[in-house]
């Protein structure tokens, strides 16, 4: 291989290049043009004037001077009978209550109703990244922590929907958004994840993401059950620019309560930025007048943390610390959070990691607004943080950290039964409603397929004149509910019924709602009361073990099974007899070679697969190059590497010996020397290759000729195998150790190879 | 006999009091069943909330602090006397640039006054008049 030694850089740099982070852009901190995380250079000192229970300045401005967001949260936000005590507590004493475990979350949120955005502002910016994460645990609205998916596909495929809606369910998300790629399929995204997520269980709330008139008519339709597209923004200009003031969002947030469909608001950091509206102001203080908005309209809640401007406000020094700062205002202000982890805002998978664990294991209403259900390329909204392909190891981080994530491991063969369910339902209801026929051939196709790549359905104009229909033919809930029970979808029927009934109490109209085993919890009755160790929520142990309950769990029966099949094949290649107590030997060529107590009796493979006839075969093959001979010890007094070599060198007559577990860790030693002070060690047994064990029994021989061989080099690849193989190696492990019996005498093995290779 | 607000004891209100919550046709949330829905006796009317459901919940919203929330339930309260075509008429009045003066808001505000008792929503729509016209946002956009 050619080498050039004139690069002019590190080649590191080029290994740094090739990852995945260097795609993500960073921007330099330039408060003048709005690229600041928390100083702002026009963000204004806090305060408040107060007449007659009338605001006349917040913030710097006079009243005369509000434009229409200061103006509505004067009106709306402040509460005057609060504000004088609020506004007078220092910020620095505020943000030490807020990381004050005495201090009841309630004493806060009162507080909170008389702070200034600037005021929030200044308190939560003097927390550091931990502090903030522990405020909003603390914070957050209702104990019960939840989560959030995104169901939707490329081809805006109505079976594909109803199939991964219910699988969202399945894993337990307590709301399902959709939306389409055409607009206009929007009635039909609506009727196939309604059905898909009445399957399995009732009461997973469902969004359709569309314009804002008709998804309060698909709402009122019974499709949908929730809202969360009542986007605010923390400029005049930005706010006029997306076509609505805090009066026009004010009257939205009434129209859906009004018609019984839980709704909230949408704001994070950076969209004004992206805009070009931030007035030269920092994230974390237009998103605090976001939220102070949010809180006077009489939203029951905010998705909000960066959500689409979450990847421009992370490429800003703060930009992540911000991003939960705002979090942390919305829960102070008492809102519902459906804390973004939305929105992707990194191709690093170590960022997108770290990003989420706060919220993991700190709790939040809804810890992603949403989570990708679907694989990447099939969401409609962007990629997720976290997504289909990740799926899994949002599971393992729930598992590690022993926090609930809102998730739970669904088993294979359940997740195509739901899916076929599913599918059947909604073809039912297409073909009965006389929407569209699904044939066979599609149907199956989209139970198995992972992506709409992979599917054979319904074409995007067929989707079209399937929405028109619904549209076209006033199809209400009611319909679809009868439909399914004409259809024999009787618990599907009854789900629908039951979560569209819920609108007639309102009771998820209150902050934080959801479903759980057919009851609403809401902050009203399930309050976070979190006061320190031993209070808020805690896993109960039926909890923890779903959460433990991932899939491909190994255990010693699996070990024993996987060994019980090698065995078959062993007793096949080699037959070993044993020849009674092994002796000191006295030929100089020998070399020992001590295997462990499992070693062909429980355990016949090593950890990198090879048969241990093989293994035996090459050190055999490798002594008899170098001029010796092997002798078989069997030890019982030890399974440890070290000793096993250790004792193979005291019996040989070389004073060389080669010491080798069952699982295809082995060592060289020499009688003399220390037990772990040996010649060469093989450590790394999943990629130690039979070369590797014949170079081993050759280069005994040359430690037995007194002479100084080139030590065995087994390369890795920097793979974790601690990771892939611990768990294995101490299963095995303890069968050996347990098969140890103290002074036992080793035991002199003859092998017979019975097959040639 | 003195009429007492509801607290967050009372919730949710659909298990406390099923027999109170009634839909917007008079029927109660018990006799919603599945056998009533497949004789055709529920309309998606049955199945909207009425004006009394809200009062009850911004009444248990304001019993723990929610004050701001228990007012837009207010609003929402009067809001389900409005038919679906005059909230959106008013939304679509309330974005930028709709109107050209603040006569159609106030017009908007007698409306609802007027033919929807809807005091909280008239006022709002007053507030939102003089706002506008202060920010000047009673101009075409185009």
């Amino acid at each position: 291989m050619s080498q050039s030694y004139d690069a002019n850089r590190w080649k590191r740099f080029d290994d740094w290049d090739a990852r995945a982070l260097r795609l993500d852009k960073f921007a330099v901190e330039d408060p003048e043009n709005g690229f600041s995380a928390f100083n702002g250079a026009a963000d204004p000192s806090p305060g408040l004037g107060i007449n007659a229970g009338k605001v006349t300045s917040m913030d710097g401005v006079a009243s005369a001077d509000f434009d229409i967001i200061d103006a509505f949260i004067a009106n709306y936000h402040i509460d005057p009978d609060i504000a004088e005590e609020a506004m007078s507590v220092p910020s620095s004493q505020l943000a030490r209550m807020l990381v004050d475990m005495n201090v009841p979350r309630t004493e806060l949120t009162r507080l909170a109703r008389g702070l200034t955005p600037a005021k929030l502002a200044e308190t939560v910016a003097q927390l550091n990244a931990m502090e903030i994460a522990f405020a909003y645990s603390k914070m957050r609205a209702r104990q019960s922590p939840g989560n959030q998916a995104h169901v939707t596909n490329a081809k805006d495929d109505p079976l594909q929907l109803a199939a991964d809606a219910a699988i969202a369910v399945a894993l337990g998300f307590d709301e399902i958004e959709t939306t389409m790629r055409v607009a206009r399929n929007s009635w039909s995204n609506a009727l196939a994840c309604c059905v898909g997520s009445a399957v399995g269980r009732a009461g997973t709330l469902f969004q359709c993401s569309s314009e804002e008139a008709e998804e309060l008519e698909i709402g009122m339709a019974g499709f949908t059950s929730y809202a969360e597209t009542v986007s605010v923004y923390g400029t005049e200009s930005a706010f006029i620019d997306g076509d609505d003031t805090p009066w026009s969002k004010a009257w939205l947030a009434a129209a859906y309560a009004s018609r019984g469909i839980k709704m909230r608001c949408t704001s994070g950091a950076a969209s004004e930025l992206l805009m070009g509206f931030h007035e030269a102001k920092s994230l974390l203080y237009l998103e605090a007048r976001c939220l102070c908005l949010q809180r006077g309209m009489g939203s029951q809640g905010t998705q909000n943390g960066g959500i689409d401007g979450a990847p421009l406000a992370s490429s800003i020094p703060g930009g992540v610390r911000e991003i939960m700062a705002e979090n942390l205002i919305a829960v102070w202000l008492d809102l519902e959070c459906a804390s973004g982890n939305d929105a992707r805002h990194s191709e690093s998978d170590m960022r997108v990691a770290a990003k989420i664990l706060p919220y993991l294991i700190g709790g939040s209403d809804l810890i992603c607004s949403g989570f990708g259900s679907i694989l990447k390329y099939d969401n409609s909204f962007n990629p997720s943080s976290f997504n289909g392909e990740e799926l899994e190891e949002f599971l393992v981080l729930q598992r590690d950290f022993e926090a609930d994530g809102g998730l739970t491991t669904v088993e294979d063969a359940r997740a195509l039964t739901l899916r076929r369910r599913a599918i059947d339902a909604l073809s039912h209801v297409l073909k009965d409603l006389g929407l569209a026929e699904a044939t066979e051939m599609m149907k199956r196709s989209v139970a198995v397929a992972s992506g709409s790549n992979d599917t054979q359905s319904f074409t995007p104009r067929d989707v079209a004149l399937i929405s028109e229909k619904i549209s076209g033919d006033d199809v209400t809930v009611l319909d679809v509910i009868k439909s399914l029970h004409r259809g024999g979808f009787l618990e599907e029927a009854e789900n629908l019924l039951f979560l569209v009934k819920l609108r007639v109490s309102g009771d998820y109209l209150q902050t934080s709602a959801v479903v759980r085993n057919n009851k609403v919890i809401s902050a009203i009755n399930d309050p976070n009361d979190y006061t320190g160790p031993g209070t808020g929520h805690r896993l109960t142990e039926a909890r923890r073990q779903e959460l433990a309950n991932i899939r491909d769990v190994l255990d010693r029966e699996e070990v024993l099974r996987a060994e019980a099949v090698s065995e078959m094949g062993e007793t096949k290649s080699i037959r070993y007899q044993i020849m009674g107590p092994a002796d000191p030997g006295t030929d100089t060529d020998e070399i020992v070679v001590g295997v462990s107590p499992g070693f062909g009796l429980k355990i016949f493979r090593t950890l990198a697969g090879h048969r241990l006839s093989a293994v035996l075969r090459a050190l055999k093959a490798g002594i008899e190059r170098g001029g010796g001979a092997m002798r078989l010890v069997r030890f019982w007094h030890t399974a440890d590497t070290s000793f096993l070599g250790l004792s193979a060198a005291r019996l040989s007559g070389s004073g060389i010996g080669i010491g080798i577990q069952s699982k295809g860790t082995a060592i060289i030693h020499q009688k003399d020397r220390l037990p772990h002070n040996n010649l060469e060690l093989f450590s790394n047994a999943p990629v130690t290759t039979l070369e590797h064990y014949e170079e081993m029994g050759f280069n005994a021989t040359v430690y037995a000729k007194r002479m100084l061989p080139d030590p065995i080099v087994v390369p890795t690849k920097g793979e974790a195998l601690g990771a892939r193989f611990h768990a294995r190696v101490a299963l095995i492990y303890a069968i050996e150790t347990g098969m140890t019996e103290d002074n036992a005498t080793p035991e002199a093995l003859a092998i017979t190879f019975l097959e040639t290779s | 006999m003195v009429k007492t607000s509801l607290t967050a004891k009372d919730y949710p209100i659909a298990e406390t009091q099923p027999d109170e919550v009634i839909g917007n046709h008079g029927k109660p949330l018990s006799s919603l069943t599945m056998g009533a829905v497949l004789n055709g006796d529920v309309s998606m009317e049955d199945l909207r909330i009425t004006s009394q459901a809200l009062e009850k919940q911004a009444e248990i919203a304001t019993s723990v602090g929610r004050f701001a929330l228990a007012s837009n339930l207010k609003r929402a309260a009067e809001m389900t006397r409005l038919p679906q075509s005059e909230v959106m008429a008013i939304y679509e009045l309330l974005r930028p640039g709709r109107s050209a003066s603040a006569e159609s808001l106030l017009d908007a505000a007698n409306r609802v006054r007027n033919d929807y008792d809807a005091q909280l929503l008239g006022d709002f729509l007053d507030e939102a008049s003089s706002v506008y016209e202060q920010r000047g946002l009673f101009r075409r956009r185009y």
